[in-house]
């Protein structure tokens, strides 16, 4: 569905780097968003905690929150705002995040 | 109808022109249409300064009407009316305001601001006399016990008072239900002019409202333009000496319900972010945000719960009150031009029910009775002739 338009330039030592979304492989061009790893992949990449629809990155410019995934353990990250880097564990969210890592008793 | 202003047939044309398209306004204007008056809605646009769009959303009550006990009853009994009217906003609107009543917090973090907070709780109490007024004084002990299953206070929250009252709402929602269910009762609107003038005509006969696309006859007209009604109100023979006060808010990233309650300065939204506010400054008409203000807000939210620290701030905001010298509302009808009447508050959300059902309703019948006796701009001294002098700045209410 999604294609880097640097895939044009067929440059077969364009430096990329590797990261996990869902447990599985994914692989950008260094410096592009980890949204970039979720729209090439395919599918939502989070359920709105909200309505539970489906959702994907979609402002690409940190506006409208639609891409927010867990990276590193860290949950509400929003994807088109971090650089990709190998070894990124990113995980896609299903509904909010819990407020708890805060404290209850 | 965007054009031929003052062209409608008489049967049509409005017996009201309200002047402001924020919270107040709109529920006058709510209120007027459910009496059965033709209303047009006069709104500035998206340019103006929209208290109504920065509002905390709080239907609050514990600390309101210390000293004048009418004030605190007009809120209170707002509040109990609220269910009411978000209600009767879901049925001609389809949307729900959001309203959650669950009672209120005050967090005290020292022994002398408890201290003062049980007195001044005590005092309200003594002024309510019959009509009585419930709180509780809980010290830290009983406060862990209350809250226990709800997220850690902070080590240097003291005590806190609770009252059954207070609750909060989605204020934007409130804002878009009131605009749909007066235009579903026929309410027009006129959107991106602001009124220039509104000009009695002589002999008493109706308003001239005057705006950039021209001018229309209204036979009554109600100012409800938050700070623009220190100048329109002069128009009409009304003192409404109404002045900036800033609030600066902060929103976290949305979470799974972890606050069941509002506090005096933290709630979490039915969409799962958290507001922390509110700061209470004069700064004039400047309403940017500032890093030491937005600071101190962040500080005290994470003094009050500690994992709020652990939450990512996504947006924050300034809005403009609308303040009088004492804090009350203004509701008149002018002495000198008939049918001008002017409704000004800081309390958009907490009185919109009072604004609907009550201040409306009495417009619509032509008299506002004694029970709003304590907003008449009576008690502001009458203008010096040939003078526009400012109010002189009180400090704050409680």
């Amino acid at each position: 569905m999604f294609r880097s338009l640097r895939d044009d330039d067929a440059d077969p030592h364009r430096p990329e780097v590797t990261l996990s979304v869902d447990g599985e492989p994914c692989t950008v061009p260094r410096g592009a968003p980890v949204a970039s790893a979720l729209l090439q992949r395919g599918a939502a990449s989070r359920l709105s905690g909200l309505s539970g629809s489906p959702r994907a990155p979609y402002c690409m410019m940190g506006v409208c929150f639609e891409c927010v995934v867990e990276i590193d353990g860290v949950p509400n990250q929003q994807a088109c705002m971090v650089v990709a880097e190998t070894g990124m564990i990113v995980r896609c969210q299903v509904g909010h995040r819990s407020a708890a890592g805060c404290a209850t008793r | 109808m965007t054009v031929g202003i003052g062209s409608a047939s008489p049967a049509s044309r409005p017996e009201f022109a309200v002047v402001g398209g924020g919270l107040v306004g709109w529920s006058i204007a709510y209120g007027l249409a459910r009496q059965g008056r033709r209303v047009v809605v006069h709104d500035e646009g998206d340019i103006a300064l929209r208290a109504a769009r920065g509002n905390f959303g709080q239907v609050w009550v514990q600390d309101k009407g210390a000293g004048v006990p009418e004030y605190h009853r007009l809120t209170r009994e707002s509040a109990v009316q609220w269910s009411d009217l978000a209600r009767g906003l879901r049925d001609a609107s389809g949307i729900d305001a959001g309203l959650q009543q669950p009672g209120g917090f005050s967090f005290c973090f020292d022994a002398a601001a408890f201290e003062a907070r049980a007195r001044l709780m005590r005092r309200m109490q003594t002024e309510a006399g019959d009509f009585g007024f419930e709180f509780e004084m809980l010290d830290r002990g009983s406060l862990d016990r209350r809250l226990s299953g709800g997220p850690a206070l902070g080590p240097k929250v003291v005590g806190a008072s609770y009252t059954p009252y207070d609750g909060h709402v989605n204020p934007l929602r409130l804002l878009r239900a009131l605009y749909q269910s007066a235009i579903a009762l026929g309410a027009t609107h006129r959107f991106g002019a602001p009124v220039d003038a509104v000009d009695p005509v002589v002999g008493g006969d109706g308003f001239e409202v005057r705006t950039a696309w021209g001018s229309a006859w209204v036979p009554q007209v109600v100012l409800a333009a938050g700070l623009g009604n220190e100048r329109l109100a002069r128009m009409v023979g009304i003192r409404c000496p109404v002045r900036p006060v800033r609030g600066q808010i902060l929103v976290t990233e949305k979470v799974q319900p972890v606050l069941s309650f509002p506090t005096a300065d933290i709630r979490q939204t039915d969409e799962g972010g958290l507001l922390l506010g509110s700061s209470q400054e004069e700064a004039g008409f400047d309403d940017r945000v500032t890093i030491g203000n937005s600071g101190a807000i962040a500080r005290r939210a994470i003094d009050t719960f500690p994992f709020i620290g652990d939450l990512r701030i996504v947006r924050s905001w300034a809005a403009l009150r609308v303040m009088t010298p004492d804090g009350l509302p203004v509701y008149e009808a002018s002495p000198t031009h008939p049918g001008a009447w002017v409704v000004s508050c800081h309390s958009g959300v907490t009185l919109a029910a009072a604004h609907v059902h009550g201040v409306a309703a009495a417009i619509a019948r032509g008299r506002l009775p004694p029970q709003y006796a304590h907003c008449s701009a009576a008690r502001f001294a009458a203008p010096a002739p040939g003078t526009a002098g400012k109010e002189a700045h009180v400090p704050q209410p409680a």
